[in-house]
């Protein structure tokens, strides 16, 4: 594999393979040097056309710990606000030699773009592109699914997870989908009607407008962040309204099965789609997500960028 | 001035010589009959095409397109007329700019060029342009339109159909609601909710159609429907019609061949506005184009350059080339597949739209007395698409290594030869 765009790239023995490997990097982690020399001498490049000091900051740590150089490349608004285009960055890149690029764009597809044009050689990795993906978010669910429901190993087979808010503009919904179903995970949508998106029948999960039924029995419970601006555009009549019918109280989060767990992304809305009481509560997976989250981007770069080097 | 082409199949039907004196059809005679300068065995003769729907750029966006490249491009096609679209920079809302952009047309030769003059000016939708001063002006504008904008203020519209109607115009309408595709990106369906690009929801064109055919109908005027893109589009059209309502309507080649499952690519050169749709709406369109529902092909013939589709999805300019592929697409998907015949495509392509423009000369019937303006298509042959084989400015054309069957061999306007291929 020499780029991750889409958590659609990854077939279930790919997938795992990322996992396994995740959970053996991991245990670095837990060592007082929390280094290995896997990556000395290649650059990598954390290039973000939006905000993010979440994800980027979890990519250069994983970077730095397998010895990778990191260079941070902010650009934000770049080629929209008619500064440099992306294409003259990535040649910008190219000739400084990077080896693998880390790319966060506003832009749907932006990732699929750079690896595809011809524009720069190395390995890259979509951090989020538009309202498209986020593959390691993904895969950083999955392993958090994993260690609490399955032990730490294989797949998801079997396992109930319900996702939930924004699923229209939500690039990690997209990726969850794609990625648990591959898993051989059971996911179902919950969101107002406003907010699925017109072809979701065709999405290979359930959806429901209905967030208690849904939550039933399931094993895992996804919250995504609902952005206040979407109220504007009359997604829904208020925050006070969305957060009755689809926030994730007490009371929801016990129609969890006995072990379920509550997992988000970040950054929360305390309130609006999750509760306080819920996220600091026994079934919130939320802080130990955003660990995983360095050890799943460690195994990817890894394995796109690891194996050649190795071989030296 | 004479010029004789033999052995020239006019409309599929007969196998002819043509002689041409001084840019008019003097003679039809049996093939073999008359010495000829160019032998058009294989070829189908058909009126020179009449593109209503043509983006020249200039003035204004010369990097892209001028109009002595645009109709060059348009003669390579099989064009002998186009209608420039209004929005230039400056736009084309008033008698000057109109007369510049003919007069521009006359000097390239290549083809006639008829501008199509905004309905309002600036093309910002609150107040109708100068519309009498460009119908009386040189140019002798008769169609006008917004196009790349809807004129969605219903108020306003309603006026424009009614005033045009004093020297027998028609407003040739983008519809498109504005409000339900803010920032639209492509399609609004399975492909969109999978790549997470904004939807053009099909109904944001059918409302404003809807809306236009009764407008039309209430102050009996002539309404064309510019790029129509949907199957529920064809039932209201067709509906509209069979109330005996003045409106006619036209389908792009790209519609008529791509889906938006292209735009899986992520690639812009498939980003067009309207957007591609599904494999059903395609269908639905040839079918409408094969029964009379949608009246004509136009191109919509849109170059941008580089700079502008070698971007990001979202940040890169819609539309697409058109004109030198138009009827090689026309051909594969509707004569090949037996859906219409030659005569037909003279219709769609050439007579029709040259009716709807109010245009002398074109669209006429092969037949002797008539002005020579003629395009001859060899219709068997195989033609993969390359992009650098083009007298356009541009480059982004979708159908870039694609298979097609059909070429231009020859073009003639008023006798004179604008487009002679090599292999002729």
């Amino acid at each position: 594999m020499k780029h991750l765009l889409s958590a659609a790239d990854l077939s279930k023995e790919s997938a795992i393979e990322i996992l396994d490997t995740a959970a053996e990097l991991a245990r670095i982690s837990d060592r007082p040097v929390k280094k290995l020399p896997t990556l000395r001498g290649r650059t990598i490049v954390n290039l973000f056309f939006e905000d993010s000091t979440r994800t980027r900051i979890s990519f250069e740590a994983a970077a730095k710990r397998l010895s990778a150089d990191v260079i941070n490349f902010s650009a934000k608004g770049s080629s929209i606000s008619k500064g440099e285009s992306l294409k003259d960055t990535a040649l910008t890149l190219e000739a400084m030699g990077a080896d693998g690029v880390v790319i966060r764009h506003h832009a749907s597809g932006a990732a699929h773009l750079l690896a595809n044009s011809g524009w720069i050689a190395s390995s890259v990795v979509n951090a989020g592109d538009g309202t498209h993906e986020h593959p390691t978010q993904a895969l950083l669910d999955a392993y958090t699914l994993r260690s609490h429901l399955k032990n730490g190993q294989g797949d998801l087979n079997g396992v109930k997870v319900v996702i939930v808010g924004d699923i229209l503009h939500s690039r990690v919904a997209r990726s969850n989908v794609l990625l648990l179903k591959t898993l051989g995970a059971h996911v179902t949508l919950v969101a107002p009607p406003t907010l699925l998106p017109v072809g979701i029948e065709n999405w290979p999960c359930e959806f429901s407008y209905d967030f208690d039924s849904a939550l039933k029995g399931a094993d895992a419970v996804m919250m995504l962040r609902v952005q206040n601006e979407r109220m504007n555009a009359a997604f829904f009549p208020s925050t006070q309204e969305y957060s009755r019918r689809y926030g994730l109280d007490s009371r929801r989060a016990d129609l969890l099965g006995k072990n379920g767990i509550v997992l988000h992304p970040g950054p929360m809305n305390r309130g609006l789609e999750i509760s306080s009481e819920v996220a600091d509560g026994a079934r919130s997976v939320i802080v130990e997500q955003v660990t995983n989250g360095v050890s799943v981007r460690m195994a990817v770069l890894y394995l796109l960028l690891g194996g050649e080097s190795s071989a030296e | 001035m004479k010029l004789v082409i033999g052995n020239a199949n006019i409309y599929g039907e007969k196998i002819v010589d043509i002689e041409i004196t001084d840019g008019v059809i003097t003679k039809i005679a049996d093939a073999n009959s008359l010495k000829a300068d160019v032998d058009a065995k294989g070829m189908i003769a058909i009126p020179g095409l009449v593109d209503l729907h043509t983006h020249l750029r200039e003035p204004g966006r010369e990097d892209s397109e001028t109009v002595s490249t645009g109709t060059a491009a348009a003669a390579r096609g099989g064009f002998t007329a186009v209608h420039a679209m209004a929005n230039t920079t400056p736009v084309a809302d008033n008698a000057g700019v109109v007369e510049q952009i003919y007069r521009l047309g006359q000097e390239s030769g290549f083809c006639d060029v008829f501008p199509i003059g905004a309905v309002t000016q600036g093309l910002e939708g609150t107040a109708l342009a100068e519309l009498g001063a460009m119908a009386d002006s040189k140019a002798r504008v008769r169609v006008f339109s917004d196009d790349g904008k809807c004129v969605h203020d219903p108020v306003l519209m309603r006026r424009a159909l009614e005033y045009v109607k004093a020297f027998d115009g028609c407003i040739a309408q983008h519809a498109q609601e504005p409000k339900l595709t803010v920032d639209a990106q492509m399609n609004e369906g399975e492909v969109s909710s999978v790549l997470g690009l904004r939807g053009w929801p099909k109904v944001a064109e059918e409302a404003i159609i809807a809306r236009d055919v009764l407008l039309a109908e209430h102050v009996g005027a002539r309404l064309h429907i510019c790029h129509l893109s949907t199957a529920g589009s064809v039932e209201i059209i067709r509906w509209a019609k069979s109330r005996g309502i003045n409106v006619t309507a036209e389908v792009t080649p790209h519609h008529l061949i791509l889906t938006d499952d292209s735009a899986r690519t992520y690639d812009p050169v498939y980003k067009v506005n309207p957007p591609l749709r599904t494999q059903e709406d395609v269908e639905a369109l040839r079918a409408a184009l094969a029964d009379g529902t949608i009246d004509i092909v136009a191109t919509d013939h849109a170059p941008h350059p580089s700079e502008d589709k070698e971007c990001e999805w979202s940040a890169a300019a819609f539309g697409m080339l058109g004109l030198e592929t138009a009827l090689p697409i026309v051909n594969t998907v509707m004569v090949s597949a037996g859906l219409i015949g030659w005569r037909d495509v003279a219709r769609v392509m050439s007579t029709k739209p040259a009716q709807i423009g109010r245009v002398a000369n074109h669209g006429q019937e092969i037949a002797e007395g008539q002005i020579a303006n003629l395009a001859f298509i060899d219709p068997d042959y195989e033609v993969t698409i390359d992009r650098n084989e083009t007298a356009s400015k541009s480059r982004n054309n979708p159908f870039h290594g694609m298979k097609l069957k059909g070429r231009v061999g020859l073009t003639v306007l008023r006798g004179k030869q604008t487009y002679k291929a090599e292999w002729l």
